[in-house]
């Protein structure tokens, strides 16, 4: 083959390649691209026009009612009340459970104990245990503690739940911190808390983003906690939009119904835009070197 | 300082043991002087390290004491020890600047902020970085590191300062460099210092005192012309320096100062009796390179026996000349380089001797 063939050859590949990414990006970014537009279409428009059309009158009808004004069973205050919920529900469990698995990864990683391997083990058991297993036991726990149908309840419910998760990524990130560095600031007269705090803290940013990243999606998104253990009024949004969806009061508002679903998803999308790129980071950050 | 306390470190009857069978450190004996230089020497796996790792309180001995200027610290955390400490990879914190890493074991000290600075900004200077404390430690070179590092351990003014085999990951010349370097600064402050390492040139280079280790016990301690000139044991005979070996059957002793060995070829060498058992026990006779004469010079030597040149190899100031003596092929001699002596060759027969107070009878390690 000649040079001229080779090139000829080399960029027809690269079309190639290109054209199949165009394609499959097309094809995920396809029902994001419906359901926005149809978010904005009327009602009229959506039962006689084309799905993939773009809007002829724009509107944001659809996003202010699915807001504020749609009905999630009897109530009809839309998403709203809802967003603030889970947001309620998030942050805290969110900070806690990151907070404790840092600890928790600590420990485990550079102050070990007799039997501190076989209690990280346990520990990670938590990773496989299903959502199912535990519903019973700890509709039980709530009870007893008096936390049934509460946010805090709810947010007890997925720090523990997370703290497997959050334990496991620090520790992993933790271990490849050299032991050498907590034995320097040991004889440079800092103990357990001043150890974490001035030399752990300012090396763990990336494995923090990691770690507050997966926690926010996986709480965020959880649906049958937060049907189980809420109240009418300590609902997330998920199980809302869920109501949201399946109440009918005349006919279905495809409309709403889209704008209540990209409303539900967009804190998680948001982080991953803005955020995403350190997940990937710290996801494939190596051992800080001593 | 310089102060007649020779006690300042010490190890009583220290025993350790990971496995709670076999022991790494056998009753371990030691004293160390205020001020002093000591390296704990050894092969790896040879308790060194354990020892150094005890003492900065990583490790707690299975049995014993160990006292630091009149204390007892086995139940002293670490960062209670006041020591400082040269780790073999620096170990100097990756996010902070380099004047941040030496006023690290000050703040956590909560010492003042004007004293810190002075204090960091001396110890700066006196490693030579005076420039670099805005720098971060990855922007520096192994040897600038390894200089904050020996900073860090210097700048709270510790009871004692243990170096891990702290020029390891240097190359030859740097490291050569900083051993001056280092054993200036120890000079200069009047600090002790326990410094291990398996390197032997760097422990005769830079001590006071060496302890050679070899499974858990000490050896022989001794100042490093001691220990070169005068080895107790084959293993410290063999360990420091080059040696050559020759064995055989002690077949009379005749004094402190006369024994003889029959070799395994028949030869019968007079030597010193250092480390010797019963007539009939197996001995093994130690001799420098550089204390064996050739030919013309060996005339006067008490011992004498022929050999054949099996290899000549130029070294510049001096010779090194493998020959075949009393059936050990390994036997070397350092011939100097000097016009008087005529080049050998190879296959060629030659004379070969040494004085009796030139070799040591010891114990046969094999």
């Amino acid at each position: 083959m000649d040079r001229t063939q080779r090139i000829v050859s080399a960029r027809i590949g690269r079309v190639f390649i290109y054209a199949l990414l165009i394609f499959t990006a097309l094809l995920y970014l396809a029902p994001l691209y419906v359901m926005i537009v149809t978010s904005l279409k009327d009602i009229e428009e959506i039962r006689s026009g084309n799905l993939l059309l773009f809007p002829l009158k724009p509107s944001l009808y659809a996003w202010q009612k699915a807001w504020s004004s749609a009905c999630t069973g009897s109530e009809c205050d839309g998403l709203a009340p809802f967003f603030w919920n889970s947001l309620r529900i998030v942050v805290p469990a969110v900070a806690i459970s990151t907070f404790i698995g840092s600890i928790n990864g600590y420990v485990f990683s550079k102050w070990q104990f007799k039997g501190s391997n076989y209690l990280f083990g346990a520990l990670l058991l938590g990773c496989f245990i299903p959502f199912q297993v535990i519903l019973l036991p700890m509709a039980k726990l709530l009870a007893v503690l008096g936390l049934a149908n509460t946010v805090t309840g709810l947010v007890l419910v997925h720090i523990i739940y997370g703290i497997a998760f959050t334990t496991l990524f620090f520790r992993n990130y933790y271990i490849g911190i050299p032991t050498e560095l907590v034995n320097a600031a040991k004889l440079d007269g800092a103990g357990f808390i001043k150890i974490y705090k001035l030399i752990f803290l300012p090396l763990s940013k990336p494995i923090f983003v990691v770690t507050i990243i997966w926690q926010f999606t996986q709480i965020w998104n959880d649906f049958l906690f937060g049907v189980v253990y809420s109240g009418s009024g300590t609902q997330p949004i998920t199980v809302a939009l869920n109501n949201l969806v399946n109440t009918s009061v005349g006919g279905k508002e495809y409309n709403v119904d889209m704008a209540a679903a990209i409303i539900a998803a967009l804190p998680t999308l948001l982080v991953y835009f803005f955020a995403g790129k350190y997940f990937i980071k710290g996801l494939t950050a190596g051992a800080v070197k001593g | 300082m310089g102060t007649e306390n020779t006690s300042y470190v010490q190890f009583k009857d220290i025993q350790k043991s990971y496995d709670g069978e076999t022991l790494v450190i056998k009753g371990l004996n030691l004293d160390v002087a205020c001020g002093e230089f000591l390296t704990l020497l050894g092969p790896s796996g040879s308790g060194k390290t354990t020892c150094l790792m005890m003492l900065a309180g990583f490790e707690t001995a299975t049995h014993g004491e160990i006292i630091l200027d009149s204390q007892a610290i086995n139940n002293v955390p670490p960062h209670h020890r006041d020591i400082g400490m040269v780790f073999q990879n620096y170990a100097l914190f990756p996010h902070m600047t380099v004047a941040e890493n030496l006023a690290f074991p000050l703040q956590v000290r909560k010492i003042e902020k004007t004293e810190i600075t002075r204090r960091v900004q001396n110890a700066l200077e006196m490693v030579q970085l005076g420039q670099f404390g805005n720098r971060m430690p990855g922007q520096l070179s192994g040897g600038q590191q390894q200089r904050v590092a020996v900073a860090r351990a210097l700048v709270f003014e510790p009871k004692l300062v243990l170096m891990d085999e702290p020029l390891g990951a240097l190359d030859k010349q740097l490291r050569e460099q900083m051993q001056y370097e280092i054993k200036h600064l120890h000079e200069q402050l009047g600090i002790t210092i326990v410094y291990v390492t398996h390197d032997q040139t760097e422990a005769l280079t830079m001590s006071n005192r060496i302890a050679v280790f070899n499974d858990g016990v000490i050896q022989q301690l001794a100042p490093p012309d001691v220990l070169y000139e005068k080895p107790e044991n084959a293993f410290v005979a063999q360990f420091i320096g080059e040696n050559n070996r020759l064995l055989g059957t002690l077949t009379e002793t005749t004094d402190d100062t006369s024994c003889s060995v029959r070799l395994d070829s028949g030869e019968v060498i007079k030597a010193l009796p250092i480390n010797i058992g019963k007539t009939g026990d197996r001995s093994q006779i130690s001799l420098r390179p550089e204390r064996v004469f050739i030919n013309t010079t060996a005339e006067n030597c008490t011992n004498q026996v022929r050999g054949a040149v099996e290899e000549l190899i130029y070294h510049g100031d001096h010779i090194r000349a493998r020959i075949n003596v009393c059936g050990h092929d390994d036997f070397i001699v350092k011939v100097p380089n000097s016009a008087s002596h005529s080049l050998m060759q190879t296959g060629e027969s030659v004379t070969l001797g040494w004085q009796v107070e030139d070799c040591r009878a010891l114990d046969d390690l094999a």
